[in-house]
């Protein structure tokens, strides 16, 4: 029975399994930021969480490539998978793990080089490329999909810092894709862009839709509507509900997220 | 039992919403009980009153279409919000035919008024007492986004029907009967049959009460025998 309802809660028909959560929890020292969160991501979504600031749902998208081993206090406790692999066994080498699961954060942070080398760093280190041909590929092929390089493809060796703040979000997405990545986790990626910049990455995230499986962690409710086909209602650690996204901004299930979805929470 | 949104301005708006509504219906309702009082009195000051009033009903409705749109536009509604703003929309525009009804039966008066001792006549304000009846409760239940209250008006057509089909039973008896009564009968024909729309018209206003309560389309309900001398009614 309790397996029935944990089954309902975080699996939503229809899609290939990317990656799953069972029962993570996520410790910062004492304070339990994430509680008992499962979940399935499926390879031909995008996949949206909302909640209130400081619900865990960025929190929680960080498990799923490991970001948190970088905060020294972060416990996590659970299974995460990909591709049926458990991701924090011993054996996962995180740094693959992490070509494999990219993340584009709310900031654009492109390095202080050229456009060029911006997109060339990634499959540099990770060896894609075996001469300046291949690379030059890869460099046109990953700006092309992020939309960038009719805006770029004559001043590629200008820094990356010098383009607009949409541009450089592209630019970062365009970095992501460069490694050939799997999974791509969205940090609220336009929270820093004009209408017209987030208007272009979220036609991008729909370009891109079903070449990777797309998480995307965004406070704009509105566009997790536009962008999403699953969404997930993330309140005080816990994953409150996860459905399709037409169902959640239409008739959600639980009270707690028709409250926070018609603007009646706190 | 829903708490206020955060935004205080956007529950001003809906609750403008809910009023223009109410307004318009408690409109449409006045129009339709002065109509058949009109009819029995044979009234026809208040007749073209009626018909005169029906323009205010379809200012209404193009101010609830106003608001409902710059609603959406500037406050993105979601949910239940967003199915209450729709349905208000959607029951504007069934009250503005509501007060068409009303209209046609007020615009029959004059021509009804000359003819005198047609029996099956005094079935029509019991009638119209229960159309209006329906009317008020499917009004009420929106306002209080009241579920059941929907379902009820839905069963209460059931009674609406009954009147119809006795009506017409007993005008057809009369008019075969006293054939020099036709053209007045036929007249009194109709608007039992524009009451009888008005009823199902609440129905349709109490299922989009319950979509917009709850999300889900009301069962199928017992429909009886209701409708057997509408063959095309639905």
């Amino acid at each position: 029975m309790l397996n029935e309802i944990a089954a309902e809660h975080h699996a939503v028909p229809g899609g290939t399994l990317k990656m799953t959560a069972r029962n993570v929890n996520v410790f910062y020292g004492q304070k339990q930021a994430i509680k008992d969160v499962s979940i399935d991501v499926t390879q031909e979504n995008v996949t949206a969480f909302i909640g209130p600031s400081g619900c865990g749902k960025s929190t929680f998208l960080r498990t799923l490539n490991r970001m948190n081993d970088t905060v020294a206090s972060a416990r996590v406790e659970g299974e995460i998978t990909l591709d049926g692999e458990d991701i924090y066994s011993s054996g996962m080498d995180v740094v693959q793990l992490r070509a494999r699961v990219g993340m584009v954060f709310q900031k654009p942070n492109p390095f202080p080089k050229s456009i060029y080398e911006n997109v060339a760093y990634g499959p540099r280190i990770h060896g894609l490329a075996a001469n300046k041909g291949e690379m030059d590929q890869i460099v046109e092929k990953s700006l092309r999909r992020a939309g960038l390089w009719e805006e770029v493809k004559d001043r590629l060796t200008d820094s990356g810092t010098a383009l607009s703040g949409g541009q450089q979000q592209r630019l970062c997405i365009a970095r992501a894709i460069a490694v050939e990545p799997e999974v791509i986790l969205m940090d609220e990626p336009c929270s820093a862009l004009d209408p017209i910049a987030t208007a272009k990455i979220e036609e991008l995230i729909h370009e891109l839709r079903g070449r990777y499986a797309i998480v995307i962690v965004t406070h704009n409710m509105q566009q997790a509507a536009r962008v999403s086909q699953k969404t997930a209602f993330f309140h005080l650690g816990t994953l409150v509900e996860y459905g399709e996204t037409d169902t959640i901004f239409t008739n959600p299930r639980e009270p707690r997220t028709k409250d926070y979805i018609t603007g009646r929470y706190g | 039992m829903t708490t206020g949104h955060t935004v205080k301005a956007f529950d001003d708006d809906i609750s403008q919403l809910r009023a223009l509504v109410s307004e318009m219906g408690g409109r449409a309702e006045a129009a339709l009980s002065d109509a058949v009082q009109a009819l029995v009195r044979r009234d026809l000051d208040t007749a073209a009153r009626v018909v005169e009033e029906d323009r205010r009903i379809d200012a209404l409705e193009a101010e609830i279409e106003r608001q409902a749109i710059r609603l959406i536009a500037l406050r993105a509604p979601m949910a239940d919000d967003l199915r209450e703003v729709l349905a208000a929309m959607k029951i504007a525009g069934v009250i503005e035919r509501m007060g068409d009804y009303a209209k046609n039966i007020a615009k029959r008066i004059p021509v009804v008024a000359e003819i005198r001792g047609i029996e099956p006549m005094s079935i029509l304000p019991a009638m119209a007492r229960a159309v209006s009846e329906m009317v008020h409760q499917v009004l009420d239940a929106f306002a209080a986004r009241d579920a059941e209250g929907a379902v009820r008006v839905c069963e209460s057509d059931k009674s609406v029907d009954d009147f119809y089909n006795s009506l017409f039973r007993a005008l057809l008896t009369h008019m075969m009967e006293n054939p020099h009564t036709i053209t007045g009968s036929t007249h009194l024909l109709f608007i039992a049959k524009n009451l009888e729309r008005i009823g199902d018209h609440a129905t349709n206003v109490a299922e989009m009460v319950y979509f917009a309560a709850t999300g889900q389309t009301m069962a199928e309900r017992e429909k009886g025998t209701g409708h057997q001398y509408m063959p095309d009614a639905e």
